[in-house]
């Protein structure tokens, strides 16, 4: 971490920087918070670690409109949703710096909590530079050892990779997480019969809360003003009384995010109800390789998506490849 | 006191709720809100704090106010029916029960809230020690003792029994109507385990977590403060903060168009939303930082303000659990401090 923290005074001591979006430290071993360090003297209060998840990406609206040169740190499948911003037009390329930093996977903490694990007081191993493959979590219940792995997000389970996809430096080595198949929970929804599919997004979806922490946090949903939050139209978007409602939410959605949603994971990080949203949009990943070929959102910021173009040898919407 | 076999909770849980509706902490899709008691509820009382608070239960998220239906031309209006059987909210914990006193301030003074204060008047809580607290939770720093919360009961899982005491006519009643699963217990017997609860309490990372500075009369200083600039910023303007509450308590009032009038209903709203007090001429908040100093703000001072000094927090920690960003009450109050230092 320490490397980091030099590069940044640095290019702050250099003039090429004028404030730097990265972690703060949290007051707890898990929370660290999403800050705008605007001198080098203020870098004593950042982290980067295990539970720095955060896709800074989508604060580059804001920090688009600031002045001077933000350099931003940027995990690999961070740059996706970077590039993605960029072809939509909602960050400014010139304003920022991109360090394109290693990571070796991000830590869930309510992974962690939901083994039963609580009181948790401190957690070691999951320094950035500790080469370590177990966490000692510290609770006022004594000490729990976690393997790194389980307790990592279910996105870094099915990592896109260790390559950054836009950058103007790097930092850090990454590490292999890759352990699982980024389709398996597709298919196993796609194999139920209609009843269950039915009943298993019911009970799901029946939990949500309306409180668009999934809507807010993600990078695709960039719009100014959400559909949903218009008050030109009765959407019922604060009502919580019908799975139905809910449900019409995280459907159009997923539909809006189609073809532009790289798969960041940031949507099931934050919900406070563990509905796995990523699945929704894993769906529509899944059907666009499968009808155009395969695709990744923001792998650069110039290809133009599957759903955004035309081409003669396009799929009739009827058939079925 | 009586007690009862932790494993014969289910026949409890039977007894009940064939006389009354019974609320209780149940897992589903692997997370633990209250519900309806029914043949297939797989009730949790390890967890300790339920996604949403037990606010619902007294507060819905959303609940319709009045019908109004057209018949030709002419317009029926219906009052929606007020809560008039007994329920029983089970499991309720300390801090919740400490945020009903909180929403009895707003919606039992003049103007009296009918909806509200029927169920109040209905609802029967058994309130359940906190045997593990969590590193999250700050509820003492409110004065609430978690060993002993004192709803209509008080229950504490104590070994292979939960300890039942009742505190109101209402408590004593449901414990005799319960009687025949219950066997008579001393209160020397969860002794220990309050003694054990109390000394977590004083190991809690936010056991000492200090209010000074901030009462009703700081209204200026704090609203002018430039530690909002820096505090906001991480801040997703979502409403998780907001909805696991146990004491936000703002609402929005809205018509569902049926086929033949409208529904009038309510919903809680977040002051962290954009239309939140949105009014003819606009919003009187426009910017994140205005929204999100308004949260910490009535919690902290308007609330006790008007409240004879009552927060509006209760130390729950669930906006600690569960704000998507990191960003929370504590981190609000540590950082006035600071800025006094």
């Amino acid at each position: 971490m320490q490397e980091i923290i030099s590069r940044l005074e640095q290019l702050f001591a250099e003039g090429k920087i004028n404030r730097v979006l990265g972690w703060k430290k949290g007051d707890l071993a898990y929370n660290p918070e999403v800050s705008y360090f605007e001198s080098a003297e203020a870098l004593k209060d950042f982290v980067y670690d295990g539970f720095c998840g955060a896709n800074l990406s989508k604060y580059m609206i804001q920090g688009s409109a600031l002045e001077g040169v933000t350099a931003i740190l940027l995990k690999p499948c961070d740059t996706y949703s970077f590039n993605q911003l960029i072809k939509e037009h909602r960050v400014d390329r010139e304003k920022v710096y991109i360090i394109g930093i290693g990571c070796k996977g991000k830590l869930n903490i309510e992974t962690i909590k939901a083994m039963g694990i609580k009181g948790i007081t401190g957690i070691k191993g999951a320094e950035i530079d500790c080469a370590c493959d177990e966490l000692t979590v510290e609770t006022l219940y004594g000490d729990k050892k976690v393997a790194y792995k389980d307790a990592m997000l279910e996105r870094c389970h099915v990592c896109k990779g260790k390559e950054h996809m836009i950058y103007d430096e790097l930092l850090l080595e990454s590490a292999d997480t890759l352990d699982g198949d980024r389709f398996a929970g597709v298919d196993a929804i796609e194999a139920l019969s209609p009843e269950e599919k039915f009943e298993f997004f019911r009970k799901e979806l029946s939990k949500c809360i309306r409180c668009n922490a999934c809507r807010n946090v993600c990078p695709a949903c960039s719009c100014r003003k959400c559909v949903f939050d218009s008050n030109k139209f009765d959407s019922e978007q604060k009502a919580n009384v019908d799975p139905f409602n809910e449900s019409m939410f995280h459907i159009i959605r997923a539909f809006h995010v189609a073809g532009r949603c790289t798969d960041c994971g940031e949507c099931s990080r934050v919900c406070p109800q563990g509905i796995p949203l990523h699945l929704f949009n894993r769906k529509f990943i899944k059907d666009i390789n499968e009808y155009y070929g395969d695709f990744i959102a923001g792998e650069n910021a110039e290809e133009k998506g599957p759903l955004t173009n035309f081409t003669l040898d396009d799929m009739e919407a009827s058939e079925r490849r | 006191m009586v007690k009862i076999k932790r494993e014969n909770l289910a026949e409890l849980y039977k007894l009940i709720s064939a006389e009354k509706s019974l609320f209780v902490p149940a897992k589903k899709a692997g997370q633990t809100n209250y519900a309806l008691y029914g043949a297939d509820t797989e009730v949790d009382l390890d967890t300790l704090k339920t996604v949403k608070s037990a606010k619902e239960l007294f507060f819905p998220q959303s609940e319709t106010l009045y019908n109004v239906k057209t018949v030709d031309n002419k317009y029926t209006v219906t009052q929606a029916e007020l809560q008039n059987e007994e329920f029983v909210v089970f499991g309720i914990r300390g801090c919740d029960l400490k945020g009903i006193e909180v929403l009895d301030k707003v919606f039992l003074s003049d103007p009296v809230d009918s909806f509200y204060k029927a169920r109040r008047e209905n609802g029967i809580t058994v309130a359940l020690s906190c045997n593990e607290p969590e590193e999250s939770c700050f509820c003492t720093v409110f004065g609430v003792d978690p060993a002993d919360a004192k709803g209509d009961i008080t229950a504490t899982l104590c070994g292979e029994y939960l300890y039942m005491k009742a505190n109101t006519e209402k408590g004593e009643k449901l414990l005799s109507d319960c009687a025949s699963l219950t066997e008579a217990a001393d209160e020397s017997e969860v002794a220990d385990e309050k003694a054990k609860i109390a000394e977590i309490l004083k190991k809690l990372p936010y056991a000492n977590l200090s209010l000074e500075g901030w009462d009703g009369t700081v209204t200026e200083e704090k609203f002018n403060s430039p530690v909002w600039e820096e505090l906001y910023k991480p801040c997703l303007a979502c409403g998780t903060c907001t909805f696991v509450c146990p004491t936000c308590q703002c609402y929005d009032i809205k018509d569902y168009k049926t086929a033949n009038g409208i529904q009038k209903y309510r919903c809680w709203d977040s002051c962290m939303y954009s239309d939140f007090t949105m009014m003819a001429h606009g919003n009187n908040r426009t910017s994140q930082l205005q929204r999100f100093r308004q949260r910490f703000m009535h919690k902290l001072v308007y609330f006790p303000a008007n409240n004879d000094g009552m927060y509006s927090c209760v130390g729950c920690g669930r906006c600690v659990d569960k704000c998507p960003a990191s960003a929370n009450i504590i981190k609000v109050i540590k950082a006035f401090s600071k800025e006094v230092d």
